[in-house]
């Protein structure tokens, strides 16, 4: 056991300090992306009307007429105590303007995520098992379909039925500054659904590749060959060995739903991160761009470590 | 069981008479006429066609053949364990349980023969690399079988468990029960495929190749095992093998099976001695016996290494038997008869059978 626990501990040593490396590179190539992308911020914040002298007298306040490295370290330096800078337009600091867009983002992922699961693991399971048939036939094509239909579409879709012809759920947005809990995830319905539809396509297949896997493995036979029940067979001992290609397809769907939520949010006018960001790009507010990637990047940074860890979790043999 | 077209049905095998198996309560496993099937048609292969035998309270059968002789998809047919695609299409498998009621596995629901499997027949099987489940421990893996079968908690469970390897002589098995599959050799992982196949002391145990994927000194302690639990516990063994070695060592009786069919059957010793099948005797030749290969010739001269003899060709598809006998196209006894049709399982002595037509001049 110790063994396992010093194994264990390098594993962990290792992910964070390849976590702080991917961070460290991400932060330098944000930084000069957004610098090198034309635009000026200052000429678009002062409009088309402003003169030469006021755009660069802004220009100065800013600190963006410093040479790029000083402006790079001065960054590093703010980013070390916490500060991911202040807002250009907003007037407010960029880490409170990305809290304050939060909870839409965090609730729509997180309902979308369930949703692309409770829909893509049981039918993977399902197809996987009852494999050439005309349900798993069905399944292959009904997957290959739902990665291919755009989010944006599908989400215009579920509006035109349930919300304009029905009336079941808002067409838009989020339900005002003062909605109750309950109204908000009224709000959250539709663009969760289409997220999570689109989404479980790929957890649909990797579920039903990794199950096609684990079905005709030995141990499933032994497993049978002890008397035990079809169920009991596949849940505990075929599911669970098929577990980490379904997880780390979870886990980079969850991912991937953070920062492909932009598109939906727009589509749905929620005021979310997603929104936020096009706002900045399209008004070229640097804090707020890099600030916004740099926490999407961490937390896929760290979900990606979460999983890492679930893997030992699962396989003992990952421990040694 | 016998079909139309075996015309010489009195003649024909059917060891002990068969009808009279529920009679005979020395018989555990009674195995009729087995036909499985896989695939549907018009490309259906035979994979098992027409294979009788019985076996005894507490003896051992080996079932003897090369890949795709059908030996493994008969002891799953008897397990109802088929792959998909497989069925039996006819014939009849029938067991006697503890209570000493014969039943017909073959017409059981999934649901009866879930209680058969592991309680009264259990099976182990040939990759012990690959049989058990990587990612729980052994304790839990023999652990659950106890559970599936008997009213019985988890801490009970697995203090049998737990016997059951200090059984299979595991040494420190106490501290073995929270042990994953990756951390024994492939010897322990077959010990404790063992103990989980005996946790609920069947009446017959069904080993598919047991010993091919071990070391060859690992290979005998795991026979010597099996033996002495086997007589222990009393119960029988269908042991399925290509390995005429293997076979000496442990087999009371013989099934020597060829493209989907029994070709002999006999007794152990009586088949080594007699050998009353071209296929059973080009086994023997091509089965390397340094005793034999590197003696001394008759007038004292130095050893001349003596060369085996390979059966020439291969095991015909299951998909496109011939019409007669499934050896013709390799055998070097072959005559036109043996192909016009196929040949009945004959006895050529009261307990050993022969599908040769042409038995009589191998004796």
């Amino acid at each position: 056991m110790t063994m396992a626990r010093g194994a264990m501990a390098r594993r962990v040593l290792s992910r964070l300090g390849g976590m702080i490396v991917v961070l460290a590179l991400l932060v330098t190539v944000v930084f000069v992306i957004v610098r090198v992308t034309p635009g000026d911020p200052a000429a678009v914040m002062l409009g088309p009307d402003a003169t030469q002298a006021d755009i660069d007298q802004l220009r100065a306040q800013l600190g963006l007429d410093q040479p790029m490295l000083v402006q790079y370290f001065l960054y590093l330096g703010q980013l070390l105590h916490g500060d991911l800078g202040q807002s250009i337009f907003l007037n407010q600091p960029v880490l409170s303007a990305l809290a304050d867009r939060a909870e839409p983002t965090f609730f729509l992922t997180i309902f979308s995520i369930l949703i692309a699961t409770i829909i893509g693991v049981p039918v993977g399971i399902i197809a996987a098992y009852k494999r050439g048939t005309l349900f798993d036939q069905a399944v292959v094509v009904a997957a290959m379909l739902s990665a291919s239909i755009p989010s944006f579409w599908l989400g215009l879709l579920l509006i035109q039925w349930f919300s304009v012809q029905m009336g079941w759920f808002p067409t838009s947005g989020y339900g005002g500054p003062y909605a109750g809990f309950f109204d908000r995830i009224q709000h959250l319905v539709l663009p969760a659904v289409s997220l999570g539809i689109v989404n479980s396509a790929l957890i649909v297949r990797f579920t039903r590749a990794s199950m096609l896997d684990v079905l005709q493995e030995d141990y499933v036979r032994t497993a049978r060959s002890k008397g035990m029940s079809e169920f009991r067979a596949v849940m505990r001992h075929a599911f669970k060995n098929a577990l980490i290609p379904i997880v780390t397809v979870i886990g980079l769907t969850l991912a991937l739903l953070i920062s492909g939520a932009v598109v939906t949010e727009t589509v749905f006018g929620l005021p979310g991160v997603g929104s936020l960001v096009v706002s900045a790009v399209l008004r070229r507010d640097y804090p707020v761009i890099q600030g916004a990637l740099l926490v999407v990047a961490a937390i896929y940074v760290l979900i990606n470590f979460l999983i890492d860890m679930l893997y030992v979790v699962i396989d003992p043999r990952v421990r040694y | 069981m016998l079909r139309t077209g075996d015309a010489m049905s009195a003649a024909v095998m059917t060891k002990a008479g068969a009808p009279l198996a529920e009679d005979d309560p020395d018989i555990i496993l009674a195995v009729d006429g087995l036909e499985t099937h896989f695939g549907r048609p018009p490309r259906v292969a035979k994979a098992v066609d027409d294979v009788t035998f019985r076996v005894r309270a507490g003896e051992t059968v080996a079932v003897v053949g090369e890949s795709g002789s059908g030996k493994s998809v008969a002891s799953l047919s008897i397990m109802q364990l088929l792959a998909r695609g497989g069925r039996i299409a006819g014939g009849s498998i029938r067991f006697r349980q503890r209570s000493g009621t014969m039943i017909a596995l073959d017409k059981l629901s999934q649901k009866e023969m879930r209680k058969i499997r592991g309680a009264e027949i259990a099976m182990i099987f040939q990759e012990p690399m690959t049989s058990l489940n990587p990612l729980m421990t052994i304790g839990d893996q023999i652990a659950e079988m106890t559970m599936l079968h008997e009213p019985i908690g988890r801490t009970k469970a697995l203090e049998h468990a737990r016997q059951m390897l200090e059984l299979v002589e595991i040494p420190a098995a106490g501290n073995r029960l929270g042990d994953y599959p990756h951390q024994l050799s492939g010897g322990m992982r077959q010990r404790v495929m063992i103990a989980l196949a005996l946790a609920c002391k069947p009446r017959l145990l069904i080993a598919d190749e047991p010993t091919t994927a071990l070391d060859v000194t690992i290979q005998k302690q795991i026979l010597r095992l099996l033996e002495r639990l086997q007589a222990e516990m009393g119960m029988s063994m269908l042991f399925i093998t290509h390995n005429l070695g293997v076979v000496a060592e442990i087999a009371h009786e013989v099934v020597v099976m060829y493209a989907g069919r029994v070709v002999e059957q006999a007794p152990m010793r009586e088949l080594f001695r007699k050998p009353r099948h071209p296929y059973t005797l080009g086994l023997l030749h091509a089965t390397p016996n340094p005793a034999r290969d590197l003696a001394p010739s008759a007038g004292g001269e130095p050893a001349v290494r003596r060369r085996l003899t390979p059966i020439p060709g291969n095991v015909p598809s299951t998909t496109e038997l011939p019409d007669g006998c499934s050896f013709a196209p390799r055998c070097p006894l072959r005559i036109d008869a043996c192909e016009a049709r196929k040949p009945p399982l004959v006895k050529v002595d009261p307990d050993h059978a022969s599908r040769c037509i042409r038995h009589e001049e191998l004796s």
